[in-house]
């Protein structure tokens, strides 16, 4: 029920899908239209990986008037991340990530 | 968008009314949100205030609405970072729906201005303390780093 890990994995295993969320991550709060704008994605296509990210509560929605709105829900990605990665590593992964995002640019990893 | 905000969502394996004690009781807020208390008498109105361990108010505001054990919701001023403080009150909403065997929690916090500095900060601590509370209330164990006020704030 809710953030069942392998509905996460799954939701995060197609590029379309990190992509939409990388779009909820820069402006969270958007409407199906927004989202469409701009994407290589029919937006058939948009609704249906929509569809799978919120089963998977990386992404929540809630309706303001007659729009609903698209966050990104980073709880459930967080929970696994605390599963492997215990108090002690935390710090010496910032720091390589910090390393790497240095090294590399702002690119995409 | 003429506001920030966030949406946060976690399922708990617990009821409606435990979650609720877990939120606002000090035994539990100190072992989650990180050596915290809330001060309030929880009814329409009052006052709200979070203290942090070395006695200042962190943040405070007021009870706008209230409907135990579904829904609460706080005005709420940071006074820790002077840009947060002068941006005034934002909004923070917790609802709780029970489904079966779990609990929805939803949490809310918005501003009615665009790229709010508090908005920014408390968006980044609420997924560790939300993932903290959901291991406190279905192990009884609060995550590494969350029973403590970090260091230098």
């Amino acid at each position: 029920m809710g953030a069942d890990v392998d509905l996460v994995f799954k939701a995060l295993a197609a590029p379309e899908r990190r992509l939409l969320l990388d779009r909820l991550r820069a402006d969270s709060g958007q409407t199906l239209t927004q989202l469409c704008e701009r994407m290589e994605m029919t937006r058939q296509a948009v609704t249906k990986h929509l569809k799978v990210l919120e089963a998977a509560t990386l992404v929540v929605t809630r309706w303001r008037g007659r729009e609903k709105l698209h966050y990104l829900n980073p709880v459930p990605i967080h929970e696994i991340s605390e599963r492997w990665i215990g108090k002690y590593e935390r710090g010496r992964l910032g720091a390589l990530a910090d390393l790497k995002t240095k090294l590399e640019g702002e690119g995409n990893g | 968008m003429a506001e920030s905000e966030f949406v946060y969502v976690t399922y708990i394996r617990t009821t409606a009314e435990k979650l609720w004690q877990a939120l606002t009781e000090p035994e539990f807020t100190r072992k989650f949100w990180v050596d915290t208390v809330q001060e309030c008498e929880w009814k329409l109105g009052a006052s709200w205030t979070l203290r942090v361990p070395d006695g200042r108010a962190a943040d405070t505001g007021e009870v706008v609405e209230i409907d135990r054990p579904r829904k609460l919701v706080l005005t709420w001023q940071n006074h820790l970072f002077p840009e947060c403080e002068a941006e005034g009150f934002s909004r923070m909403t917790y609802l709780l729906e029970a489904q079966g065997e779990v609990v929805k929690l939803t949490l809310t916090h918005s501003m009615e201005k665009k790229n709010s500095v508090t908005i920014s900060k408390v968006s980044n601590g609420w997924p560790h303390l939300l993932a903290s509370l959901k291991s406190l209330m279905e192990t009884g164990e609060s995550l590494p780093g969350t029973d403590k006020w970090p260091e230098g704030i």
